[in-house]
């Protein structure tokens, strides 16, 4: 996770993007780079998830180019794009399950439909990723009969069942309790511990969020103000993320700089 | 203001063509996927239970009564002109070139169309489609497919089914209640009915089969592209509906331009 | 075990579902499964009005085939008539073919009255003895017409 190469494996080169007359983002530049986990910050309806969903090829932006492993997602065919895909994993916000399956068929679904894995090949692997969860003896159950955390869970444990290179979280933490979004945060930090993947995370739960990111980007005014470490983005003199910085996270968070003003003003 | 009311017009002209473009490519994508392997036959089985085999049941409720009343009614307008032996050809043309395939159809919008529908588009809102795309699954192949499959091959069968059961439902009322004779029934049926009434029955099955399914799953898998607002329940609500709605209409329309075709 | 049930429940609608339109198709469409088991005759008459394909053929008043075929032969403008009989019925060559009207607004059948020779008649035959249709509205209006 600390140790990064400078390769970035997925690139926003002057994205733009517009619903109609409406313009969302406007020349957003952003580098992932490999190994690294990112945080895309900013208000609530602004457009996180359209970045989100530009990166994994679910919208193609007005103009500009989205780069993945190399490939502009808008100039390849859509079987370039599957296999680009697979080495895709997504949590998404309201986790997606297939509620018609139970918990192991949701998640030996991707096995299923795109590997040649045997069923005990299946089963072990489901059954791993399930057990690293912290999901036991749930197999059998349906979504519906589950809480909102451990269907999360379920989420990361699909996301992860194809060993992806790149792990997508769309608001992993919205709408569950700090008990329950610790639980998330404790199995994301083991998973990628031991699968070492690149994740992309779009999240509300600042400052929490900043314990286990490298990078965080700030979404403002329909463009990526700066993708910098957590340490920066709080004492960033930037006057957008000073001002998100402020209205979020309040004087708890006063940098080290102002700290220090605030104190000798006093 | 009369440039307003045009422009509003070109709006409107353009969201037409712009909607049924892409209805008519979803049709062509399902169906390029249909034919091409991988097959999935487990799963079209799967969905044939659900579109087909459940339905048998209101299929036979439905067909014995349109057979008793056809033949009450045609008993007495037939008798005016003395032609009660017509009785058993009245009701057998009639339901196999009309009554047999729409009625079928318009049952199967009711039953299975507005599942489909409130189904794909449930999995459209919830993003379920969106995360089969992200895992590389195609959701035209997943879910797309087996329903195309088990809707074509269930609504010819239904068909045939409710036109059986409706000339015991006209035998019934005709023999056993206004006491015409078995073999009249029987043999005026035999004599007039050729296999052109039964052809353009199977002709019509198939098309209404490709309406109902083709309007209900676009309409789901479009939901969150509807203009008047596709999300949360409401908005699957509104599309079921105006699923149901366009393909019964769809379906008599096309009704009356295969009569118009094949007679 | 659900998934057993599930597929014998697709199983029977579906054999079901074929049974009804096979007995459709073979019962009332005619549609022979088991080979031809009729023959056919073609017969000329210079008027068939109101024949249609599909009609009974009667000896005696008993149905014998139907009409299978109807075409206009251009050069005489004559209509012909395929007519398939059942394997069993005999027809001698010089039978008589006539249309005739089942009451007065009835459908047209054609009725074919045998003949006396000994010469059968064969698959692909042709009757030459016929009988137009009579036309009602002309007999009725010659009738009026003379009664003036």
């Amino acid at each position: 996770m600390s140790e990064e190469s400078r390769e970035p494996i997925i690139q926003l080169i002057d994205v733009c993007k517009s619903f109609g007359d409406q313009s969302v983002l406007e020349n957003v530049n952003l580098d992932i780079f490999e190994g690294t986990t990112t945080v895309i910050i900013g208000p609530s309806g602004t457009g996180k998830s359209v970045i989100l969903k530009q990166m994994m090829g679910l919208l193609k932006p007005t103009s500009g180019r989205v780069l993945v492993f190399g490939q502009d997602l808008s100039r390849i065919s859509k079987r370039e794009l599957q296999a680009i895909r697979m080495n895709f994993g997504v949590l998404f916000q309201n986790v997606a399950l297939f509620d018609s399956m139970n918990v192991f068929d949701n998640v030996a679904l991707p096995l299923r439909e795109r590997t040649k894995a045997s069923e005990k090949e299946i089963r072990q692997n489901v059954e791993e990723k399930l057990a690293l969860m912290d999901l036991d003896g749930v197999n059998e159950k349906y979504p519906a009969q589950l809480s909102g955390g451990m269907l999360k869970r379920v989420g990361l444990a699909r996301a992860l069942v194809l060993n992806p290179k790149v792990i997508f979280f769309d608001e992993p933490t919205t709408g569950l309790d700090i008990n329950k979004s610790n639980e998330i945060y404790r199995v994301f930090y083991r998973s990628q511990l031991r699968f070492k993947y690149t994740s992309v995370i779009v999240s509300h739960d600042v400052p929490r969020i900043f314990k286990l990111t490298d990078y965080v980007a700030l979404l403002a005014d329909r463009t990526i103000v700066n993708s910098i470490s957590p340490e920066d983005f709080q004492l960033s003199k930037h006057p957008a993320i000073k001002s998100f910085v402020e209205t979020t996270m309040g004087p708890i968070y006063i940098s080290e700089e102002e700290e220090a003003d605030y104190y000798e003003k006093i | 203001m009369l440039a307003r009311f045009f422009g509003k017009l070109g709006h409107e002209i353009l969201y037409f063509l712009e909607t049924t473009g892409r209805m008519g490519v979803f049709l062509f994508t399902c169906l390029l996927c249909l034919v091409t392997p991988p097959y999935r036959i487990r799963a079209i089985i799967r969905q044939t239970y659900f579109i087909g085999a459940r339905s048998s049941f209101v299929i036979i409720f439905t067909g014995l009564f349109t057979g008793m009343v056809l033949g009450l009614q045609g008993y007495y307008t037939l008798r005016k002109f003395g032609a009660e032996g017509l009785l058993g050809s009245a009701v057998a043309v009639s339901l196999l070139r009309e009554l047999g395939p729409v009625l079928t159809a318009l049952m199967v919008i009711g039953r299975a169309g507005s599942a489909m529908c409130a189904e794909i588009g449930i999995m459209r809102n919830s993003e379920q489609i969106d995360a089969l795309e992200t895992m590389a699954i195609d959701p035209y192949r997943f879910v797309m497919v087996p329903k195309f499959g088990a809707t074509i091959l269930s609504l010819p069968f239904l068909t045939f089914i409710f036109n059986m059961v409706g000339i015991m439902g006209g035998y019934l009322v005709g023999v056993s209640l206004l006491g015409l004779t078995s073999g009249a029934y029987f043999q005026g049926m035999y004599q007039n009915v050729v296999w052109d009434d039964i052809e353009m029955g199977l002709v019509k099955s198939f098309v209404f089969a490709l309406i109902v399914v083709w309007v209900a799953a676009s309409k789901g898998y479009h939901l969150h592209l509807e203009r008047s607002g596709g999300f949360g329940a409401e908005g699957v609500s509104r599309t079921t509906t105006s699923a149901v709605v366009m393909s019964s209409v769809l379906v008599l329309v096309w009704d009356y331009l295969i009569s118009a075709m094949m007679l | 075990m659900k998934k057993f049930n599930l597929e014998i429940a697709v199983g029977i609608f579906m054999v079901a579902g074929f049974l009804c339109f096979a007995y459709i198709s073979i019962k009332l469409g005619d549609i022979n499964l088991f080979g031809k088991d009729t023959y056919t005759v073609k017969a000329r008459f210079s008027s068939i009005s109101g024949l249609k394909e599909g009609a009974n053929i009667e000896i005696a008043g008993v149905r014998v085939g139907k009409v299978d075929r109807i075409s206009l032969d251009q050069e005489f403008y004559e209509a012909v008539v395929y007519m398939s009989l059942d394997k069993g019925i005999v027809l001698q060559e010089d039978s008589i073919a006539s249309i005739r009207t089942a009451g007065i607004i009835g459908d047209k059948f054609v009725k074919i009255s045998p003949g006396g020779l000994d010469d059968r008649i064969k698959d692909g035959g042709e009757l030459e003895e016929t009988e137009s249709a009579i036309n009602l509205e002309e007999l009725i209006s010659k009738y009026i017409f003379q009664g003036k």
